[in-house]
Parts: C-alpha cells; structure tokens; sequence
C-alpha cells in the first residue's frame, strides 16, 4: 500500500514536470477544445426567444461547465499505445513491476494540473462576455460534481484504453477510437444539453456511458442535479465492464505480441 | 505550367496507388464519415425541432451550410491535412533539403505533393446533402454553378491559412496543437454565420474568416448574397495566397536544416 503511494507520487511529479515544460503547447491544447463555447453562442442566440425551457443564462452555465468538464477528461492514451505497440516500445515497460496502464494514466492526470489556470482563464474571458452568468456551484454540488469528473475520467480513459489494446491485433485501433468520438460528441450533450433532446433518443442514450461523461458532472456544477444516485451507479457499473473487458484484452493481447522491431 | 501539370499528375497517382494499398481503410473512413454526418443532422435538428429557426435560414438552407462545410471538410482531409503533415515531417527531419533543391517552386511541392482519396466519402455526403437541399428550395443549375466561384475563393482561403500555419513549422518544428485550435474553430462554419450573436459573428468574418468558407457560397447559391460579399471573398482569398507565399519565403530565411 505504501510503495503504491510513493510510486504515484513520483509518477505523478515526473510527469508533471514533463507536461510543465511545454507550457506554450498546453495553451493550444485549451484552445482546441472550444467546440462547446462554439455551440454556446448558437444556443444563447437561439433561446432568445423563449422557444426553448431554458434561458440565455442557463446555456451559458452549462457550456461553461462543459468546457471545464472537456478540459478534465481529455483523453489521448490510444494515440500513445498505438505507436508504442506499433514500433515495439512497449516492450521495456512490460519489464517493469508496474504495469504500464498507470504510467499513461499518471501522465494524463498531471496534465489536469498544468492545464487547469489556462482553462479557468478562458471561462472568465467569458464571464466577461457574459457578465450576468457569473455563478457559484453549492458546495454539495460541487464536491459531487468533482467527484463525477474524476469518474467521468476514469471511464473515459478504461475505454479508450480497452480500444488502444485493439493494436496487437490490427495497426489502425484509433479507428475505434474515432467511431466511438463522433457518438462521445453527439450523445454527451456537448452540442447541447440532454433536456433540449427529444424524449425518445434522450431515453435510449441515458442508457449508453455517454452522457455521464459530459452531461451529468455538467448539470451537477450548474446546481441542476438530475438522478445522481443513479448517474454515479451506472458510471460505476460502465468501469466496472470496461475494466474487465480490458483486463481480458490485455492477457489476450500479450500472448499475441511479438515485440515488433525489438 | 505545362511542367507543373505533369508532375502534379505524376504526384498524384503515385500518392493515389501507395493510399490504396489500404483498401480496407476506405470502408471505415466512409463509415467514420457516415457517422459524422448523421451526429451533424442530428445536431442541428435539435434547433429545427422547436419551431426555431436561424434568422433568415430555413431548414433547407441550413442544410446547404452544412453540406458546403462537409465538401469543404472533404477537400482539407484530401489535400490539406496529409501535405501538412508532410511538412512537419520535412522540418522535423530536415528532408526539406531535398524539396528545396528541385527546380519547382516548393510551395507547390509541399502543398501538392500528397492526395488522399479517404477524404472522398465527405465530399460525396455532402454534394448530396446540398443537392437535397437544393431541391426542396427548388435551385437550378445556374444557382449551383454561381456557388461554384465563392466556394473555390472559400478553398483558396482555407488552403492560404492552412499552408502560412504550415510555414510556422519552420520556427515552431511541432504544430499539431495549433493546427488543432484552427480546425476547432472552423467547426463554426457548420451553421450559417447569421446564427451567431453579434461578439461571434465579427469574431468569424474578421478574425478567422469562417464566414467566407460556407455562409457566403450558401447564399450565393440562394440569390441573397450580394456583390459585396463575393467582392470581399475575392479579395480575402486573393490578398491570403499572396501573402501565404510571402511568409512562406520569409520563413524559410530561418530554415537552418536539421542534423547537418
């Protein structure tokens, strides 16, 4: 228990300093993620008139939170283990004691640190565009909503791990990865919230790991709670089988990797 | 001129018979794509549903943006993005030597060398997106054909902004965030520019000229679009290529190769 704490922390302060070095970088890596504030002007301008059940100010609060929700759980493992796997890298980490999942998690977790003042300076670029919006989470709401990000993470990153391990069988596993993006864009309510859907598809995606990944943390952060026992359960039973889906993978795969140019 | 036809058709069909070794590849980008357009349908449905519209946009010509914007995707992913890549690459490993020394103009070799045919499913999609929605408004084939001139003046200033990114390269070696942050913001041109609040809409006619890619062919094509916008369009694009190859001649002042 204990040597797992010291391995985290050194991980997490290596990688930190990594992430610090290219702090030029990180800022472009913030601003590419402006898909929601984009969505958040055609949405004020659109509930100008009232035809929506929400107002200008709640849009403004949800895509703001969407953002800083994007920021937090922005995920690239399968780009890292495809190239490791494919250029036979992998091969040295497996040597290791620590299984190398950790390693591209605590890289992805030291990155929130350094990306978090940059995040928070573009929402209150905003706030400035949109000075009526300013809001503060309750406190309850807040601690749940952080918790829902941490999980949202997590889930996010099993999954994309579990599709990464599709690279000991084909070269192209990011292809998984950018299926699977287009139906994490359209159904987490990044393009807009979960209650402006129709009843039908709104019903059928609650049961897909999507809008837990966005939608839920969001609404929590707006002070707009919706089911949050159920939201945190069905996040955890998502982990739970992606955990043992990977995991699985993960036996399979090694048995089928050959360590190529190694 | 006739020199660079030839060796651009000679570009092409080799970079067309290396791509096609990967046959396999087509059929999942054209599913990725397939997927992609119905999440954008579907996206922009949610505005449509509630008796809502774009100011002065209805359904069909909201669907001509929208078609405009996935060709356009189509042209980056065929042309654009795989010869940017390529420069980063050249930077990086100081290969550009070799392009330097050839008795073309290296702009044209860097930014023709390439073609990907995985971008074709896009363009497909979205012709026919555009076409349905040209038939419900009831559009001719003059209609189409005028749109034809602001969307090529649309393409020459997408490739301008993409290529003077691509020259960053010279200074920065590693782009791809930045590169990023400009595809991140041309999403907008998936809905017409009139959609935008007032801050939005000057942020996307003047300081990333989304407008241009998508809303004015759309209005073009719909009669509305007036001469003034086209005459802007015209001279956007015009004023970009030349100063697209200026900075790419400035840039390379600062090339000192790498690793010799």
């Amino acid at each position: 228990m204990q040597k797992a704490f010291k391995v985290s922390r050194i991980m997490l302060s290596v990688y930190y300093a990594y992430m610090v070095e290219y702090r030029a970088e990180l800022v472009f890596w913030v601003l590419s993620g402006t898909f929601p504030l984009i969505l958040m002007g055609l949405w004020v301008e659109a509930a100008q008139g009232d035809q929506f059940n929400l107002s200008p100010t709640d849009l403004v609060r949800y895509f703001l939170a969407v953002f800083l929700v994007r920021q937090f759980t922005v995920v690239w493992v399968i780009w890292e283990f495809e190239r490791e796997v494919v250029e036979g890298r992998l091969s040295p980490y497996l040597l290791q004691p620590v299984d190398p999942a950790w390693r591209h998690f605590f890289s992805h977790v030291s990155e929130r640190f350094a990306r978090l003042p940059f995040a928070f300076l573009l929402v209150g670029l905003f706030l400035l565009l949109y000075p009526y919006a300013a809001w503060w989470p309750r406190l309850d709401n807040l601690l749940l909503g952080l918790l829902a990000i941490a999980l949202a993470f997590c889930l996010r990153f099993l999954m994309q791990y579990t599709f990464a391990l599709a690279a000991f069988w084909t070269e192209r596993a990011s292809a998984l990865e950018q299926f699977w993006f287009l139906l994490y864009t359209f159904l987490s309510g990044m393009i807009a919230p979960l209650s402006l859907f129709p009843d039908a598809v709104r019903e059928v995606v609650l049961w897909t790991p999507f809008p837990y990944l966005i939608y839920f943390p969001a609404s929590l952060l707006i002070n707009r709670p919706e089911h949050v026992a159920r939201g945190f359960m069905a996040m955890i039973l998502w982990s739970a089988l992606f955990w043992a889906f990977n995991r699985w993978l993960w036996r399979q795969g090694l048995k089928q990797y050959s360590g190529m140019g190694a | 001129m006739e020199r660079y036809l030839k060796v651009l058709r000679l570009f092409w069909s080799t970079a067309i018979a290396a791509e096609l070794e990967y046959r396999l590849n087509f059929l999942v980008t054209a599913l990725i794509s397939l997927g992609g357009l119905a999440g954008s349908l579907f996206g922009l449905s949610l505005f449509y549903r509630n008796d809502y519209e774009f100011e002065g946009w209805s359904w069909e010509a909201a669907l001509l943006v929208l078609g405009l914007f996935t060709v356009l995707q189509g042209f980056s992913a065929m042309v654009l993005i795989p010869n940017l890549n390529k420069i980063v690459n050249q930077v990086q490993q100081g290969t550009l030597d070799f392009v330097l020394l050839k008795p073309i103009s290296s702009q044209f070799w860097l930014s023709t060398r390439i073609i990907s045919p995985w971008g074709l499913p896009d363009v497909i999609f979205g012709l026919v997106m555009i076409g349905y929605g040209g038939r419900r408004l009831g559009l001719g084939w003059v209609d189409y054909g005028l749109a034809i001139l602001p969307l090529t003046l649309g393409a020459i200033t997408l490739y301008s902004l993409w290529f003077m990114l691509g020259a960053t390269s010279i200074w920065f070696v590693k782009i791809y965030n930045v590169t990023e942050v400009l595809r991140g913001l041309l999403e907008a041109g998936r809905f017409p520019i009139a959609a935008y609040p007032v801050a939005y809409r000057v942020f996307f006619t003047f300081v990333v000229p989304v407008a241009f890619l998508t809303t004015v062919p759309a209005q073009t094509m719909l009669g509305q679009g007036g001469r003034w916008w086209l005459l802007a369009s015209a001279l956007l694009a015009s004023v970009l290529v030349v100063v697209a190859n200026r900075f790419w001649r400035f840039a390379l002042r600062f090339y000192t190769s790498a690793s010799s």
